[in-house]
This record gives C-alpha cells, structure tokens and sequence, in this order.
C-alpha cells in the first residue's frame, strides 16, 4: 500500500517524469490506464506534482471524474487517481490506513467517521447537496408516481443499505411521510442500487438525483415532495496523513471554485 | 550449509535437519498464513461477544448461510456428479474445453459470476426472462437466488475431486459388472458411486465450505437483505462499515466453522488420497 505516495512522488520529482514514473503508477494505483502526457514542466503549477488520490462516495463519480480531467490539464505532471463506494466504506478504509489525499462523503455523519478519528486536516467544508428521487426503469412501466407507490406489494424496489447515506436518507424520507417500505434488497451503494434498475431486475429503486441524471436514458427520475425532507450535506476535507498535500489542498480548491461548482450543480447538485 | 544433503540419499527419520533456505521461507509462509486468523482472535471483542452472537440479525445470517451451503451443496451433488462422471469416462470430442470451462468459476472471480448469472438468470436474462413469463420465477434477490449463486461457485470443487478418484478407480470393475448384464446405469449406481463415495464425500464437503464463504456472486446476483438473502459473508462486510466489532464476531463464527469442516476432512478422507 504505501508504495503508492512516496515512491511515486519521488520518481515524478525526478529529471525523467518519463516511463519509469507511468509504470510505478500503474503498477501501485487502481485504475492509472491513460498515461496522460508525462512531458511536464508548467510554470504556473511547479508546486503541485505527482499523484492524488480521492475517496469519493459513488455518487460523485462522474462530476469527480471530470474535475479530476479538469485537473490535470490544470497542473500537469499530476495524475487523479479515485476510489469511488459507499461513503461508510470509504471511511472506514481511511481510518484502516488507506494512503488517500482527499475524502468527500455524501453525509457528515460517515465524515464524522474519519474526523473523530482524528484522520482529517482540518475542517471539513459543505460544497454541494445531493436530494432524492426515484428511479424507474424507462417509460416507468409500473407508473410510479410518488414514495407511497413504492410501498405496493408486488413491486420490487431496492433501497441503499442504511449504514450508506443514500439509506440513511431514504428511511429519513419514508419516516417523514409515515411509510413502511419493505425492499427486497439493501445494496452496499447507490450506485448498485441504480444497477440494479437499469438491468430491469428491479422496478425502482430510491436513488440521488444526481444518479438518475448521470444514467441518462438508462432510468426514469420521479420527483417526491418528501425528499426535500432528507437533503443530504456532502462534506470533503483534506486528510491527515495525505501523501501529497499540496495536491490535495489544490484540488479541493477546485471542486469549491466557480468552476468546480459549474460541472457539480450540471450534474444535478444542489449549491451548498 | 548446502551440499550436505545431497550425499546422503537415505533419509533420515522424523524428516529433520531440513535446511535453512527451505525452513524459513516455510515458517514465513506458515506465519503468513495464520497471524492474520491469530490477529482476528486477538482483536475479537471477548466481552461482548455472547451479545453480538446473540442476536437475531447474527442467528438468522448464520441459519441461511448453513441451509444455503447445504442446499447448493445438494444440488452440485445432483448435476455434478454426473458431470464428472461424464468428463472421466465418456470420450466426446471437446472434452479437454468441456473439463476447462466447468473449472473456470474456480478461477473467476466471484463478482464476475454474480454479473454472469445476472445477465443469464436475472429477470432481463436470456434464460431468466422465459423463466418470468412462464413460470413467475424470478432468482434475484431470493434465497433461491443465493442457493444458484453459491452452487455456480462450489460446484467446480465438487466435479474436479469426484472426476479424479474416478479416473484413479479401475473402470474395469464396471465393465465387469456390464458383461454381468447390469446396465451401465446400474454399474453406476452399484459399483460405481460406492466406489468412489470417499472423493465424492471430500468433493461435497469442499464444495460445501466454498458455499459458505461465498460473498461476491451472493451480493451481485441475489442482494442483500437480511433474513432472505444476507449470508455471514455478507453480514461480515455491511458489519464492518459501521460497527467493526460486530464484523470480527461474525467472522470468528465463520472461521470456527470452516476449520471445523476442514479439520474433520483432513482426517478422514484427504491424507488417504
């Protein structure tokens, strides 16, 4: 695991940010396929190299995927690496040890996971919100039209587990309206919750926004009033023990900018 | 250090003076191989453990995990064993592929399987769509579900040992039994299957311990939901995401039972080999 940071870093710094550099990434970090053009050297960034790595809750994954891009093409030399899942694993992969620069959770109860451990550098900040909705598949066929629809018997409707914050906000939602719903299955994300809609195995499923969005025509979105009852904080920060933490200060500067905000809020983000 | 033993070519009792280049990568090994077991004795909440195993959540894992095992286990008896059958005594062109491809979910990964039987049995699946329409079955996220989800993964441990101690047992026992006048299913079942009841009892219990531990076919391909389709494994992984503790309780209860099995199958049938 932590031949990740330092090593890399070190062979980045080095006069050949060449091969050598690529393939220790590759060989270290999840998923370092695209070797983006390693002819460094910009002079507004000299700071800023090698690589950061970001845990992000799922439902982050395509807005992070495209600031991560944004990113470096912004410094390059430098190279996003993402570990996308449900906000509770994240966290208690962080306070396992995990070498990871930035953690964004989609509750500030699973940040609270790695705050009181004592894992993050400062404070963490509030940058977008995330609300509910419910997902079907194209067409809706079973026209579903409200939370209460989902409780008929009969129709197969997944949920997040309760330990993820897609959970947790669900049942905020069904209590706030006084519903029992009964899934048939508690998925570990949100994004296997999707899943399982687009491939039709079930009949909804209560999702973020932002999922139903990212999906495009896979799923259909329908709005429920009771999901402005569990409007989700998603709060990032910086970690403590950050291998490289210039870059992560850079580039949670860039998810609060102007710009940042811009690619969020397309992806069907609330503004903090 | 290192030529010693090479001149003496009668071996010494008991197995000692085994030399250093070997005995410590072994001890490593061995060390790499039980300090983590040790290390989950040693973290184990002992105090709270009788209130963690006593719940209904760990109970009701735990029961579907046994019957679940047990089941897929039943069923990779009954479709593979004459699998296995088939692959050591029937010549058929493509046998070696046929023999390949019923051993390839040893080596998938789990997850994989899980997709696969997704996109085969799911409700959208090729054969699972049939299944709906005409008959109202639907796999996915039933215990059903799991049983086919664990069979697809242990069986492959079934069919390798049944398939070897068939092909160590002499055939000429059932073609004797054949020029008897028994039919060559009553060889099978006469001659045959006694014969080879020791591999198939190593075979199922293998197949059986595999089944208990499966986590990513079970997850991908039935959910999760406790009572219905949360196995231990499963338990164990939602567990640790917000209570640790809870999540090596439960993996204590696996790791009791699988050495349990494996310690009795040792012994009785794996060292006669």
């Amino acid at each position: 695991m932590p031949c990740t940071a330092r090593r890399t870093r070190r062979t980045l710094r080095g006069a050949a940010t060449g091969a050598a550099a690529l393939l220790a990434l590759s060989a270290c970090s999840p998923s370092a396929t695209d070797s983006s053009d390693s002819s460094a050297s910009s002079d507004s960034s000299a700071e800023i190299s090698g690589t950061v790595t970001v845990f992000a809750a799922a439902s982050l994954k395509e807005s992070f995927t495209t600031l991560g891009k944004q990113f470096e093409e912004e410094h390059p030399g430098t190279k996003v690496t993402f570990s996308f899942g449900g906000s509770d694993s994240l966290a208690s992969s962080i306070t396992g040890g995990a070498p990871a620069d930035v953690f964004a959770s989609a509750s500030p109860r699973t940040m609270a996971i790695v705050t009181d451990a004592g894992d993050a550098s400062g404070t963490p900040a509030t940058f977008v919100r995330n609300q509910l909705e419910i997902a079907t598949p194209p067409g809706n066929p079973d026209r579903v039209s409200s939370l209460e629809d989902l409780t008929e018997p009969g129709l197969k409707v997944v949920l997040c587990d309760e330990e993820v914050p897609c959970g947790a906000a669900a049942r905020k939602a069904l209590e706030a309206s006084d519903l029992k719903l009964t899934p048939v299955s508690y998925e570990q994300d949100v994004k296997a919750a999707l899943t399982k809609v687009e491939l039709k195995e079930a009949d909804a499923a209560v999702v973020y926004k932002t999922d139903v969005k990212a999906a495009a025509d896979k799923v259909e979105g329908v709005d429920f009033p009771e999901s402005s009852e569990a409007i989700n904080d998603y709060p990032i920060v910086e970690l403590k023990e950050a291998p490289n933490a210039e870059a992560a200060k850079a580039f949670i500067e860039l998810v609060r900018s102007a710009e940042g905000q811009k690619v969020l809020t397309e992806a069907g983000f609330l503004k903090p | 250090m290192g030529g010693g033993p090479r001149r003496r070519p009668v071996r010494r009792g008991g197995g000692r003076g085994a030399p250093l280049p070997l005995l410590l990568p072994a001890l490593i090994g061995l060390a790499f191989l039980i300090v983590p077991l040790i290390a989950l004795l040693v973290r184990t909440p002992w105090r709270s453990l009788p209130e963690q195993l006593t719940s209904v959540e760990v109970w009701q894992a735990l029961q579907l995990s046994l019957i679940c095992a047990t089941a897929a286990t039943g069923v990779s008896l009954v479709i593979g064993v004459p699998l296995a059958w088939l692959l050591a005594r029937v010549e058929f062109p493509g046998r070696g592929l046929v023999r390949a491809l019923v051993t390839l979910p040893l080596v998938l990964p789990p997850v994989v399987g899980g997709v696969a039987l997704l996109m085969a049995l799911g409700r959208g699946g090729i054969v699972g769509q049939w299944l709906d329409d005409w008959f109202g079955i639907t796999l996915p996220f039933t215990t059903a579900g799991v049983i086919v989800a664990e069979a697809f993964v242990a069986m492959p441990f079934l069919v390798i040992s049944v398939e070897g101690t068939l092909r160590a047992a002499d055939p000429r026992y059932e073609e004797a039994a054949t020029t008897l006048g028994a039919s060559r299913f009553t060889a099978f079942r006469r001659v045959t299957l006694p014969l080879i009841a020791p591999g198939i009892a190593a075979g199922a219990v293998l197949a059986w311990a595999r089944a208990l531990g499966e986590f990513g076919a079970t997850i991908t391909f039935a959910g999760n939901f406790p009572g219905r389709t949360q196995t231990m494994p499963l338990a164990v992984y939602l567990a640790l995401q917000s209570d640790p503790e809870a999540a090596i309780a439960l993996s204590l209860v696996l790791l009791a039972v699988s050495i349990t099995v494996l310690a009795g199958l040792r012994d009785r049938w794996m060292t006669a080999g």
